[in-house]
């Protein structure tokens, strides 16, 4: 299977602190591969390398066929490299759809164009309906994005990143800051990607990840101490020691 | 209360049409002068307005597109009368040169100031106006320090006559119009929606693909295009060009008219001009007038210094009602308006 | 070359550089510190002008003028800030921009109610009215000289406060990140007070020293405020040294390219064109400077945070 984004030997340092630690990381097309870890900074680190202005102090990251170090961070977008955000990040003062109909407008060429209504235009609100009505939004679409819930903003973030027509997602945290109910409405609307889309999941949340993930890497002080099928990442020694040792044993 | 805004924004349109015939039916000229310098400032506040209402950046230099536009016609007079480069008046040309000029000027401008953000962006459009302001006290030829006197105005042939009052008044309404009409379709557009959505969430809009600073720059040329028409009809007005217009403390006036008319709205920046403009006016016989109901001494002293007045209610209307005039219309009154 | 006039220029350019580092050491730690855009920052330079003129009209002596002024203006920058900015650090920028204008509109006005609308002219110190030949050749006014003196006096007194005192520790943690100063439980309302006052007296004292030798009046503090922005911008905001080099710089470069620049361009032009834009060029140069080193360096030479 090809591979869509290839990690080789990346590190970051800040001062003393190495925060990337010489890892390498593969996605291959169509599947969802999840990062977890103990360590917040390491995976933190990771997002930025790969969707901010962090740039690695060597090692390389290829999407697509292209180079992202040093890429500004709209081209990363252009390439199909779409993302969530930890704490949600919408536009606060926009509706849901105009969210949405701005990430469609995105992708349809420049936006220099003065005179045409863009509220109205069907090339960018039927695009946006339909993702709206993937994430199960679409009976929000004229609410203000500031008066959504906690939980329908992580969607609406979702169906942003959608609308950019990824190959790609990268989903940071998607269920950070939620409760069980709204946890597993999101579960449900990723398993439904899940074949159509390539993901890479970062996350805390252990059920959720061993139930959506193909294959997991396990980060430690930045280092991959583990990759592989969540079967073999549960009973890796190593991991269970670094990691899901205390988790296990809570279970 | 929606209804009661539209309402009352038609009636000062429809007001501001009719006031040159109003004027001469009373007999008092000097109101067309006076309306003129208001829609004359209204063309320029909506031009802030696009770049600080609806794009979220707080440019402190517009007044020096204004002035920019305005010595396109100073300087073209310059020529006309001592050059004897008659062409030099056309007042087609005079329009065409006080749009581009301005524009390319503050694309120029605009490309440095974007590249910072926050207070800096706020000072370095000021220190960059400054520099204008600057340039033209140097310019000792175009009058430098003293300004330039036109004895002939923009010439537009038959067509119609800057030195009459009534003509200059319908070509400036003329013109608000026609700029409202345009920002109302700019800002409802493609461009206008990603200017907003940089306002409101930077970030968020470059993680979607979007290249910001472009359409902010554009954004600025345009607003300082549109201001440069302001200026062209502003030394038409007044007969007079000078540096005086270009000072710093003139762009603070033109962020104080579109705060209190109301920021982010098409017509905010109309209401805020003619208000800015009435204050400017009338405070002064009003605080006179307050004093003498209440008895104080020296009344015309007092009605002389209004600013003092006017300095702490500017603060006043910051505080506590940031949806200006066109946000109390709303009947919002909290600040955020 | 005429190396006198070179030398003589630039001892001008120093003098200018360092009145200007005095207005902006206080608004760059406001700036940095308060993260408040303060537009009444050159008021408080016209104050202190004021404040001169009159208390050296009472006394008589401009010695005393100088030791009631500094206390002056620091009570009225801390009255400012109590009364004012202080419900202004958590609004966004703009509202600062239009607050602290109503301020400078305020402040023309009361100074014009108080000392009339006509300006003053504050006479020079008797005993700096002379001049000192300082080469051979080369005769310079003491009074300028003095200014050059008690500014970098001033400047050291400055980097004493900021570098070898517990308040200078919390002005500079605060400068580059006020969350710890606040979460080091100092009192961070006082501190403000505190900086605001400093700044004031400072700009006070700027104003006072430039009152002999320029005219007190209305809005003399509103063109010399732009230079200050232009120092801090170049400096980067928050910082002492950055202010003080940058300040230097633009006096140099404002004060020698006014002086030279139509020599220059004349060599290279004809005459005409030489008197016709040297002034119009010269005017511009800080400005061009500072779009030079912002294309470079959008956070400017030394800045604060995270540089």
């Amino acid at each position: 299977m090809a591979e869509v984004l290839t990690i080789t030997d990346l590190v970051k340092q800040f001062g003393g602190l190495t925060a990337t630690d010489h890892l390498s990381l593969s996605v291959d097309e169509g599947e969802v591969h999840a990062v977890i870890g103990p360590d917040g900074p390491g995976k933190t680190t990771l997002i930025g390398q790969l969707t901010e202005d962090i740039t690695p102090n060597s090692g390389s990251i290829r999407f697509a066929g292209q180079d992202l170090t040093g890429m500004p961070v709209h081209r990363r977008s252009m390439l199909g490299l779409a993302r969530s955000f930890q704490i949600t990040n919408v536009l606060a003062d926009f509706s849901a759809r105009a969210n949405v109909a701005l990430a469609v407008q995105a992708h349809q060429g420049h936006s220099f164009r003065f005179w045409r209504k863009a509220a109205s235009d069907p090339r960018l609100v039927d695009p946006a309906m339909r993702c709206l009505a993937t994430v199960g939004l679409e009976d929000r679409a004229e609410v203000s994005a500031s008066n959504l819930s906690h939980g329908e903003q992580r969607q609406l973030e979702l169906a942003m990143a959608l609308a950019t027509q990824p190959s790609m997602l990268l989903l940071d945290e998607p269920m950070a800051g939620m409760g069980p109910e709204d946890s597993a409405r999101m579960v449900e609307i990723l398993k439904r990607l899940k074949g159509d889309l390539t993901i890479l999941l970062v996350e805390h949340d252990m059920d959720a990840v061993f139930a959506l993930a193909d294959r997991i890497t396990v980060l430690v002080y930045g280092r991959a101490i583990a990759t592989g099928a969540p079967d073999a990442i549960r009973n890796d020694p190593d991991v269970r020691t670094a990691y899901l040792g205390e988790e296990a044993e809570d279970a | 209360m929606a209804s009661f805004r539209y309402g009352f924004i038609l009636l000062v349109m429809l007001a501001l049409a009719a006031v040159p015939t109003v004027a001469i039916a009373i007999d008092e000229p000097f109101y067309v002068s006076l309306f003129t310098r208001m829609l004359v400032m209204a063309i320029a506040a909506c031009s802030l307005n696009l770049v600080l209402g609806y794009g979220g950046m707080v440019s402190f230099g517009h007044a020096a597109y204004l002035g920019l536009g305005a010595y396109v016609v100073g300087i073209g007079f310059y020529h006309a009368s001592n050059d004897g480069m008659e062409w030099a008046l056309n007042g087609w040309m005079h329009l065409a040169l006080a749009i581009t000029i301005p524009g390319l000027v503050a694309l120029l401008i605009g490309a440095i100031s974007l590249r910072t953000r926050g207070v800096y962006f706020i000072m370095i459009t000021l220190a960059f106006s400054q520099m204008l302001y600057y340039f033209f006290i140097g310019l000792e030829r175009y009058g430098g320090d003293d300004g330039l006197s036109l004895w002939f105005l923009s010439d537009f042939g038959g067509v119609m006559d800057m030195n009459d009052d009534v003509d200059l008044y319908y070509l400036s309404y003329g013109l608000l119009l026609v700029i409202l009409f345009l920002l109302y379709r700019l800002v409802n557009s493609r461009f206008g929606m990603v200017l907003k959505g940089a306002k409101s969430n930077e970030r968020r809009l470059m993680a979607v693909g979007f290249p910001t600073y472009r359409y902010r720059l554009v954004a600025f040329g345009i607003s300082g295009a549109i201001c440069g028409i302001a200026g062209f009809l502003m030394a038409n007005q007044s007969e007079f060009v000078s540096t005086a217009e270009m000072h710093w403390v003139h762009s603070g006036d033109l962020i104080v008219m579109v705060v209190l008319g109301g920021m982010g709205t098409l017509f905010g920046p109309v209401l805020g001009a003619v208000g800015f403009l009435m204050l400017e006016q009338y405070l002064p016989e009003l605080i006179r007038g307050g004093c003498e109901v209440i008895g104080g001494n020296n009344c015309g002293i007092a009605g002389e210094y209004w600013k003092i007045v006017f300095g702490p209610l500017l603060i006043m209307v910051v505080l506590f009602a940031r949806g200006g005039i066109d946000g109390l219309l709303q009947g919002k009154v909290g600040r955020n308006g | 070359m005429n190396w006198i006039l070179l030398i003589e220029q630039c001892l001008n350019g120093i003098q200018l550089g360092l009145l200007l580092f005095l207005l902006a050491a206080g608004l760059t730690l406001v700036f940095g510190i308060m993260d408040l855009v303060n537009l009444a920052h050159g008021s408080l330079y016209m104050v202190g002008a004021y404040f001169a003129a009159t208390f050296t009209a009472w006394t008589g002596s401009f010695v005393l003028a100088i030791v009631l002024t500094l206390p002056a203006t620091l009570i009225v920058g801390a009255v400012v800030e109590i009364v004012c900015l202080r419900s202004l650090y958590n609004r966004d920028h703009l509202d600062q921009v239009l607050a602290t204008f109503g301020l400078i509109l305020f402040f023309n006005e009361l100074v014009r109610l108080i000392w009339g609308p006509a300006g003053l002219n504050v006479p020079l110190p008797e005993f700096l009215s002379s001049s000192l030949e300082l080469l051979p050749g080369l005769v310079y006014p003491s009074y300028r000289l003095a200014i050059i003196l008690a500014s970098l006096t001033a400047a050291f007194f400055l980097y004493w406060l900021v570098a070898r005192t517990r308040i200078g520790m919390l002005i500079r943690a605060g400068a580059s990140n006020r969350e710890m100063v606040g979460a080091l439980g100092v009192n961070i309302r006082f501190l403000f007070t505190i900086v605001f006052g400093l700044g004031a007296a400072l700009a006070g004292l700027a104003g006072l020293m430039a009152a002999p030798i320029s005219t007190v009046e209305i809005g003399m503090g509103e063109n010399v405020l732009i230079l200050a922005f232009v120092v801090i911008v170049i400096g980067g905001i928050g910082s002492i040294r950055g202010a003080f080099v940058a300040a230097i710089l633009i006096g140099l470069i404002d004060t020698v390219g006014r002086a030279f620049l139509p020599d220059v361009i004349g060599t290279f032009f004809d005459d005409e064109f030489a008197d016709a834009a040297a002034p119009a060029l010269a005017s511009m140069s800080i400005y061009l400077l500072m779009a030079v080193i912002l294309a470079f360096r959008p956070e400017g030479l030394f800045s604060a945070r995270g540089g």
